[in-house]
């Protein structure tokens, strides 16, 4: 049933719907990250998104690669995208997924070619792009045809308290009326396991939830641990904020699902949902960047951001919008907050109050206002590296 | 309702969290439970940082440490009521 609330926003080819406007110009690679940047600074309107890796990589790795580069290129917040690495193979391969999408999109290469070459094909056809996509009109759509993600950082005791409850309520508002949602953070779940579990659609789900949450424990945490992981799970920033136990922090953290929605499938990290409207479970790091980083590359077009100490991790594609209930957050950091329902633990304000105040913010968000960490320029894009290249 | 100085999520818990900014050793808190809206009285022991929390009775060595009505934990020192409950005297029974 649709909330009847309307947003005004990108529709794609593809007939996704997109808050953002951006031409991407994306390295396949490491040593492709300078022409990229090149190409950025020279070309207005346009935006690189430099990071560590892309090479000698194998196997679910590499695949976990191509999957983040295709899906980012492929977000629906892209409008058009420019691929550069160093051979033509691979460029070719990313290009051809974003394409899929039906949107503009070109690669370049640069053994042959030298950077400049590269860079002067590469920034006449990104000018291209800039004047085929800036003049786009946002169309009206419905709010419920957002693809919106969650994740939590900094966490405290308040993020339990009132931040992450407030995310709740906007799911059990929104996912019924056809939202795309998504959690994940695999590590993080650790002592609310069960009641993550309790929370799949069907037995399926379910086990397959276990499976991923068992695989963390045995494959990552037994493999490398050199003690406990107390040291970073909580964190120090977690401590300070009152939280002691991952226990602890994981019944906070699983607020965030709210109190009626059970989850449909379990994603592979970056892996688009592919079971229609709901809520997903992804498997990723806690870690911020990168879990943003997948999400976004899963093709979800807004970011729901809850912190209690003050986490500041934006994303270049995908808007990050901060919630915190914590008063010393607000009072110390407000620059990087868009949503302040502190007033819950003052008990001036209602989680049901409070979710509609989120609510509120993401139409902003996404009929064009920038987040906090926009206008303060996070752009940080993190890609996971599942393990050691060859 | 006046501003309560420490909330705790449910009637099972024994700890609460403090959502004051400058708590005072001595200070009779207001309690609110955020699942039901009751509240209760309780002095603050120590003083206590916000979001940090305290123990809502005396809690021995090896007791669970109750939150959200789950368990959060064990205590590995003996803390009183009224007192600050963190990672000295909290340890995960996971990793």
């Amino acid at each position: 049933m649709s909330t009847g609330k309307k947003i005004w926003a990108y529709r794609r080819e593809n007939g996704r719907v997109g808050v953002r406007n951006y031409v991407a110009i994306l390295p396949v690679d490491d040593i492709s990250n300078a022409a990229c940047v090149a190409v950025a600074n020279h070309i207005q309107g346009t935006i690189a998104l430099p990071h560590a890796y892309g090479r000698l990589q194998f196997g679910e790795d590499l695949e976990l690669h191509f999957r983040t580069m295709i899906g980012t290129g492929a977000n629906p917040n892209v409008a058009a995208c420019i691929v550069i690495g160093i051979e033509p193979h691979w460029t070719q391969k990313i290009v051809d997924g974003i394409a899929a999408t039906g949107k503009p999109v070109a690669g370049f290469w640069i053994e042959g070619n030298g950077d400049i070459a590269t860079i002067a094909a590469a920034s006449r056809k990104a000018k291209e792009f800039v004047h085929q996509t800036s003049g786009q009109v946002r169309v009206e759509c419905d709010l419920e045809e957002l693809w919106i993600a969650a994740k939590c950082g900094e966490s405290d005791t308040t993020t339990g308290l009132a931040s992450c409850p407030t995310v709740g309520n906007m799911y059990d508002k929104l996912i019924p009326a056809g939202l795309y949602g998504c959690f994940g953070e695999t590590s993080e779940l650790t002592g609310a396991e069960h009641l993550a579990a309790a929370r799949a659609a069907t037995p399926e789900v379910r086990e397959k939830f276990m499976k991923t949450w068992q695989a963390y424990q045995d494959d990552v945490i037994e493999a490398h641990k050199t003690s406990d992981l107390s040291d970073s799970q909580p964190t120090k920033g977690n401590i300070a904020g009152g939280l002691t136990t991952i226990e602890e922090k994981a019944l906070g953290n699983l607020e965030k699902i709210g109190k009626k929605v059970s989850f449909i499938d379990v994603l592979e990290p970056a892996e688009a949902p592919a079971r229609g409207a709901g809520l997903y479970f992804m498997d990723t790091s806690s870690a911020a960047a990168e879990c943003c980083t997948l999400q976004a590359a899963a093709g979800y077009v807004l970011h729901i951001f809850p912190t209690g100490q003050g986490n500041v991790i934006g994303n270049p594609i995908m808007p990050v919008i901060k919630v915190t209930g914590n008063p010393r957050t607000v009072r110390l950091m407000s620059e990087h907050v868009d949503v302040d329902v502190s007033g819950i633990v003052r008990r001036e304000m209602t989680i049901d109050q409070a979710g509609d105040a989120l609510i509120d913010m993401i139409v902003r968000t996404a009929n064009g206002r920038y987040t906090a960490a926009e206008a303060l320029g996070h752009q940080e894009f993190v890609m996971t590296k599942l393990y050691r290249s060859a | 309702m006046t501003t309560p100085h420490l909330l705790v999520h449910d009637r099972k818990d024994n700890v609460g969290v403090v959502v004051v900014e400058g708590l005072e050793a001595g200070t009779e808190m207001l309690c609110v439970v955020t699942h039901d809206n009751s509240d209760f009285r309780l002095v603050a022991r120590q003083a206590v940082p916000i979001g940090h929390k305290v123990a809502l009775r005396d809690l021995k060595a090896g007791d669970t440490v109750i939150k959200y009505g789950q368990d959060i934990g064990r205590i590995v020192a003996d803390v009183g009521q009224g007192e600050h409950v963190h990672v000295h005297n909290l340890k995960t029974k996971r990793w």
